[in-house]
């Protein structure tokens, strides 16, 4: 591999908070190698800014190791960036060239209003989650692991599912701005496995409702989620989401 | 006067005694008693889930943005269990025997054997939960082994165990918030802990999107905090992992115990340059099917296909050739180090080795070949067929390493180094996890407690549910029973006072100095001193170097740190500050502790004391006890000391040829 140092045109999204109208700034990067991830090229940004007394940018991030959901960056159009199946964090520098200018905003959804600079408050999530992304178990009240042997067709198939993380590249990247690649994750995850099975009519009718209820939209099967998600987490689960959904309608009038 | 208050009794009794004489809190009282996590991790996210569902008010606090992001959703490998599955001689004395022989026996047996105990339940916690982890053919669960065993007893979920845990603890909290019995404070960090009679009785914590100080009542706290590898600077944990939470309790009396104790991890990728910010873990599940050499030749300079197999030195199974490349974490690094400190090394840098699939793609071929009948099939074929085997096991960290190097394992071996990784020491905590001050607890890596001088690859995971789900719910009831008369505090009481003033006062301080240098210089030139003479080998002057340098880096700091931005908004470089202003004290300690432990041990290796063939060497005389030290004020420590009783297992050197 061949390695190379680049000079870099910014143009990042800044805003004070959620109060105050935001604005693009522009600003120059140089001698950056082509071995830097991404947010290491935004760290050096950064140590610039506060040795010229300016405010850093501010952005999520913590693994650095595209798992926990953390980084958010919309970068030149596509959240993530350029490449497929991968996180900000994972995005290295060989992905640009020397001269290039780079368009940096935060995720842009009514349902996740901006805290700061890049930074927005993704909370939703949670509360979506809260609805009914779970198992009710309490701890002590579980059986021998292998008395539940599972096809591992379908415990791979849910743990395809399992592996979002809820980083919310799907809405950003929605033009609608829906949650429905996220929920259908969930919902898939659990519904493919017995375990989810006692709660499965009441988990999805209650995860829509709150999904509606953030303010995200409605999905129009364009399928950009699904292009952009780091853990091609598959379209195919909102089908199921959507067979879940019906079929929990049918049965719901209790 | 440290008292680990092991129960009396047969080993295997303890717990079990324990649990059936400890006090209990009835239902209508726990709905009058509050407590406070700190820290939504595996040990967290699964006591607060816990402790809300038996009818506690739980409030529970973590840094980021929501509870499922913390540091633990980055374990990949798996979780040790003592199910015996597999049928290949496993039980609970056995990993508990191996988990107190992997720490060089520095642990303490009472604790390792209950975590033995509890390891079963958690698998079947987690699979109750829907934790999707690896299945065989026949639907049941499958498992793979790990260093420092010769039994497989590793659970596991592809590459991304810690995720799939960690979103099951988290799921169970978020029900417990949809219930009510658990309010959760993300973007909050905790600063201080708030003491009222010499017990714990609640926080304050700062609220990182406004910049708002608050305080909270609890009738107890538990510190779920992690570890404290950060203070290396370049380590695999996450960006945000600290010690500040640990390091205020410090502050407010608790002994830190064993602080030089942290754990190398032997397979990372290599550092590439100054811009480095972290560093990546290649799982110690790929030495069960990788091969570590080095070429014989000092200086080759050739790709590694290109070295033929008798120019190869697979230096893990020529010295141990009974652990092979799975010795444990310890062992492999200061072999790796020693390798390229004797100029062996590959790549550019030369501070790295091969980890090697060639042969495990081969061999995985040739059985798809065989167990699919496939009769006369290319040798092109066989390498794809054992190449997706490999994926279907490994694929996300083959993809991870492809990312960051841009380089093909499948195709190239890999070049991996050692990397800090685990932190051992931490807070110490009696047998109930309670800290010397009471009605504060420590849990998961933010305490010493279970892996000694050494911890064996997936532990962690074990150890931090095993202290959620399973020891924190007995042990807590037993201190809160003697609470139900203590009503919940006003936060105007004095101690909350004077506590959040206290914070605000060094928040003030940090951003009055004003000076040129940023934090994030600080904290490079910490990780430095830290790794050069604190980290892999340590020696008696390196170490009196160090205390120095890290002295006079402290002094520089609170005199020349420039943090931007307000202190009443969203300002991550103060965030920042206060915690490397943490990890420079906590890094003096760590090197104190290190001089006055005057033997090898683990992951604590002092270069005056090694074997002819440059083996740790442990000395059971005189340092067969548990360092606990207590802040006497600036610079200065106390030493108390807990003595360890092997009463089942005897000590003897680690063998792993
Ligand atoms: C890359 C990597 C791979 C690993 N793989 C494995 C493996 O395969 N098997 C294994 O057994 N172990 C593994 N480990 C180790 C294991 O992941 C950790 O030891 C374990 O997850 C720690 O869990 P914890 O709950 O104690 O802390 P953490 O998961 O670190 O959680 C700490 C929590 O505390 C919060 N927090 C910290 N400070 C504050 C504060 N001041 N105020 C408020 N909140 C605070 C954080 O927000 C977070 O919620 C791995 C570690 C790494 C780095
Ligand atoms: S579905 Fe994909 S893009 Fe959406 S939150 Fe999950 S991982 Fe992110
Ligand atoms: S920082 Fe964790 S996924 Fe990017």
């Amino acid at each position: 591999m061949q390695h190379y140092n680049m000079n870099l045109n910014l143009k990042v999204w800044r805003q004070k908070n959620n109060q105050t109208k935001g604005e693009f700034k522009l600003y120059r990067v140089e001698n950056i190698s082509s071995e830097m991830s991404f947010l290491e090229m935004f760290d050096v940004l950064n140590e610039k800014l506060i040795t010229t007394g300016e405010d850093p940018v501010a952005f999520d991030h913590d693994c650095r190791e595209g798992i926990c959901g953390m980084c958010s960056m919309y970068i030149n159009g596509k959240p993530h960036g350029p490449w497929q199946a991968n996180t900000t964090c994972q995005l290295h520098m060989r992905a640009f060239k020397d001269g290039d200018t780079i368009v940096v905003e935060p995720w842009r959804a009514n349902a996740f209003p901006v805290i700061k600079d890049l930074t927005v408050d993704r909370s939703a999530f949670d509360r979506i989650i809260q609805a009914g992304g779970y198992v009710s178990v309490n701890t002590g009240n579980a059986v021998d692991g292998n008395s539940l042997p599972i096809n591992k067709d379908k415990a791979d198939a849910a743990f395809a599912a399992a592996m979002c993380i809820g980083c919310g590249a799907c809405v950003a990247a929605c033009k609608n701005s829906s949650a429905m690649l996220f929920m259908s994750a969930k919902v898939s995850h659990l519904a493919l496995l017995p375990q989810g099975e006692p709660e499965r009519h009441s988990r999805v009718i209650n995860m829509i409702a709150q999904m509606d209820k953030e303010g995200f939209g409605a999905c129009t099967n364009t399928g950009a989620c699904e292009a952009t998600c780091p853990k091609e987490i598959s379209l195919s689960n909102i089908a199921r989401l959507n067979k879940e959904y019906l079929g929990a309608s049918l049965v719901a009038d209790k | 006067m440290l008292e680990s208050k092991i129960p009396a009794g047969k080993l295997e009794d303890k717990w079990n005694d324990y649990k059936g004489h400890c006090k209990l809190v009835n239902p209508a009282n726990k709905r009058k008693l509050e407590v406070i996590v700190v820290g939504t991790g595996l040990a967290g996210a699964s006591a607060a889930a816990s402790l809300g569902e038996m009818g506690y008010k739980v409030k529970a606090f973590c840094f980021q943005d929501s509870p499922r992001r913390a540091h633990s959703i980055a374990a990949q490998g798996g979780i040790n269990a003592a199910k015996n599955y597999q049928n290949d001689g496993d039980s609970v004395f056995r990993l508990f025997y191996d988990t107190i022989k992997g720490g060089d026996y520095r642990a303490r047996e009472g604790n390792v054997h209950r975590l033995a105990e509890v390891s079963t339940s958690i698998i079947d916690q987690c699979v109750a939960q829907g934790v999707p982890f690896a299945r065989e053919y026949g639907g049941l669960l499958s498992n793979r082994s790990f260093g420092g065993t010769q039994v497989q007893r590793t659970f596991y979920a592809a590459g991304q165990t810690g995720q799939q845990l960690l979103i099951g603890a988290y799921q169970a909290l978020e029900r417990q918030v949809a219930l009510g019995n658990v309010t959760m404070y993300a973007r909050h960090e905790m600063l201080e802990v708030v003491k009222v009679d010499g017990k714990a009785r609640g926080i304050i914590a700062r609220d990182l999107v406004g910049g708002k100080l608050e305080r909270h009542f609890g009738h107890a706290v538990l510190l779920c905090t992690g570890g404290y590898g950060n203070v290396f600077y370049l380590s695999t944990n996450a960006m945000g992992s600290n010690v500040t939470a640990a390091w205020k309790a410090h502050k407010a009396g608790a002994y830190f115990a064993n602080p030089c104790f942290t754990q190398i991890h032997p397979t990372c990728i290599p550092v590439s340059g100054d811009h480095q910010s972290k560093l990546t873990l290649m799982s110690e599940s790929l030495r069960n099917d990788g091969r570590i050499w080095v070429p014989k030749k000092q200086g080759d300079n050739r790709k590694s296909t290109d070295i033929p197999e008798e120019e190869r030195d697979y230096y893990l199974e020529r010295r141990y050739p009974a652990f092979g490349n799975l010795v444990p974490r310890d062992v492999a690094s200061r072999a790796a180090k020693e390798r390229c400190d004797a100029g062996f090394g590959v790549g550019t840098s030369k501070q790295a080795v091969y980890l090697d699939f060639a042969a495990a793609i081969q061999r995985y071929g040739k059985g798809e070949v065989s167990k699919r009948n496939l009769g006369n099939v290319s040798a092109e074929e066989i390498t794809q067929l054992g190449k997706d085997v490999v994926k279907e096991k490994y694929g996300n960290l083959f993809d991870m390493y492809e990312k960051i190097t841009g380089e093909n394992p499948y195709e190239v071996a890999m070049r991996i180094y050692p990397a800090v990784h685990y932190t051992m020491g931490g807070l110490w905590v009696d047998y109930e996890l309670m800290t010397n001050v009471k009605g504060l607890y420590a849990l998961g890596e933010a305490n010493f407690s279970d892996h000694g001088a050494n911890r064996l690859g997936a532990s962690a995971l074990m150890q931090g549910l095993a202290d959620g789900y399973f020891v924190i719910p007995y042990t807590l009831g037993n201190y809160l029973a003697d609470e139900i008369y203590a009503k919940a505090l006003e936060t105007s009481h004095p101690a909350f006072e004077e506590a959040e003033k206290k914070v605000s006062d060094r928040i003030n301080t940090l951003m009055n100095i004003k000076g040129k240098q940023s934090v994030e210089s600080f904290h490079k030139r910490l990780g430095k001193i830290i790794w050069d003479k604190c980290g892999m080998a340590r020696n008696k002057e390196g170490l009196e170097t160090a205390i120095k340098e890290v002295q006079a880096l402290k002094k520089e700091f609170w005199s020349d740190v420039r943090i931007p931005g307000e202190i009443n908004s969203y300002n991550p470089e103060l965030d920042k500050a206060g915690r490397v202003a943490d990890f420079i004290e906590l890094g003096e300690l760590m090197c104190i502790d290190a001089l006055t432990r005057n033997e090898s041990c683990g992951g604590h290796f002092r270069e005056e004391y090694q074997t002819e063939d440059g083996e740790a060497l442990r000395d059971d005389e005189n340092f067969m006890f548990v360092s606990a030290w207590e802040l006497k004020g600036e610079h200065q420590w106390e030493l108390h000391k807990e003595e360890l009783k092997y009463e089942v297992i005897k000590p003897s050197a680690r063998n792993y040829k």
